[in-house]
């Protein structure tokens, strides 16, 4: 699949500001641009009102070990309901500072997705209206999605 | 001459009975169960009030959609850490008397599902009457852990089915792990940090994880 269209939009972030792009891939028909956390806002902003994607159609965080460094990355899936076109930002986190600012200001859907990656992995989004627990109850104990825990959660909250 | 008019000639005006045994037997013959569907054994479960199982004829078939009228509840699947306050409460809610019957694998035990989001066991949470194996249980079985509960009711006396006293239950309220609705008491109560999650004494060994 041609990626023309997506890489130019890459070009378009590197040419706005050199520090943002900091690795790009393309592979199977997909573009997924790492980028700098801190420009995480201004980058959105970018790609929404200059180049229309007006939707995140997901926002996810992943965890790629424990031994990983950095280990945690968040995912920003955005598509233009425009032109159809797709694209990914991925931003790494490491474990000791698993913060980011929140995207909410400029998708308001990121509000619920931003809290179930909170709620699942520990990240942190910074500025974010009302961060706390979507799916697990209120008073859990740690970050379910997480590689180092437990199956069965920590006593005694797992109930087991 | 029709067969009442045998019977009158035949008995006594005045008979006497145990008490218990009256009202055992005209609480056996109505145990309406709370709509309480949880997993794919509510679809058995759906399934034995239908025209083949019938579960009418053992007079439970009216779910109703009230825990204040309901009799016995139906754990009918997985319980989650999050459904458990919730389910604690519909049984509350319930007035005496009021069984639970635990259905299939997963409300007995926790099933397959032996993970941090899956209570290990609804009796962790309420006292289970019957228990009954399966994943999920055939309509015919819950039909026979209906006629077993009816079997126990006859046994029971009415002095141990009094009505918990309020108190008792209001304390049952389990702040920050039910869902809270805004502007209400329960949303103050809910900030508290001293907030512990809903946990019942079992007297079932606790199972250790490894």
């Amino acid at each position: 699949m041609n990626t023309e269209v997506l890489q130019n939009f890459v070009t378009n972030l590197k040419d706005e500001n050199p520090n943002w792009v900091l690795d790009v891939k393309d592979a199977l028909g997909e573009v997924s641009v790492t980028i700098n956390g801190e420009f995480i806002v201004a980058i959105c902003w970018f790609l929404k009102s200059k180049k229309d994607f007006d939707l995140l159609a997901d926002l996810c965080g992943c965890d790629r070990g424990v031994e990983d460094d950095p280990r945690f990355e968040v995912n920003y899936h955005l598509f233009s309901t425009k032109h159809y076109n797709r694209l990914r930002l991925k931003v790494l986190l490491t474990e000791d500072e698993p913060k980011i600012n929140t995207v909410t200001s400029v998708w308001r859907t990121a509000d619920w997705h931003e809290r179930e990656t909170y709620d699942l992995l520990g990240i942190k989004f910074e500025n974010h209206p009302d961060l706390r627990r979507i799916l697990l109850p209120s008073d859990f104990d740690g970050h379910a999605l997480r590689k180092d825990y437990p199956l069965r959660g920590y006593e005694p909250y797992s109930l087991t | 001459m029709g067969l009442e008019n045998q019977i009158f000639e035949s008995l006594p005006d005045v008979i006497t009975v145990k008490l218990d045994a009256v009202i055992n037997w005209a609480r056996k013959s109505s145990i309406w169960p709370a709509t309480f569907g949880l997993a794919c054994c509510a679809i058995e479960m759906m399934n034995s009030v239908s025209a083949r199982n019938d579960l009418s004829r053992f007079g439970a078939e009216t779910f109703r959609a009230s825990p204040r009228q309901a009799d016995v509840m139906i754990v009918s699947g997985r319980v989650s850490r999050k459904m458990a306050p919730v389910l604690r409460r519909i049984y509350d809610q319930m007035p005496e008397p009021k069984w639970v019957i635990s259905m299939g694998a997963c409300a007995t035990s926790g099933g397959v599902f032996d993970n941090y989001a899956i209570v290990q066991g609804v009796d962790k949470i309420v006292p289970v009457d019957i228990y009954i194996p399966g994943c999920p249980p055939r309509p015919e079985m819950l039909v026979h852990a209906i006629m077993m509960l009816q079997e126990k009711i006859m046994t029971e006396s009415v002095k141990d089915r009094r009505d918990t006293i309020e108190s008792e239950s209001r304390k049952s309220i389990v702040p920050g792990t039910l869902p809270v609705t805004e502007g209400t008491a329960l949303e103050s109560m809910a900030r508290l940090s001293d907030v512990k999650p809903y946990t019942v004494e079992s007297k079932h060994e606790r199972r250790r994880s490894s």
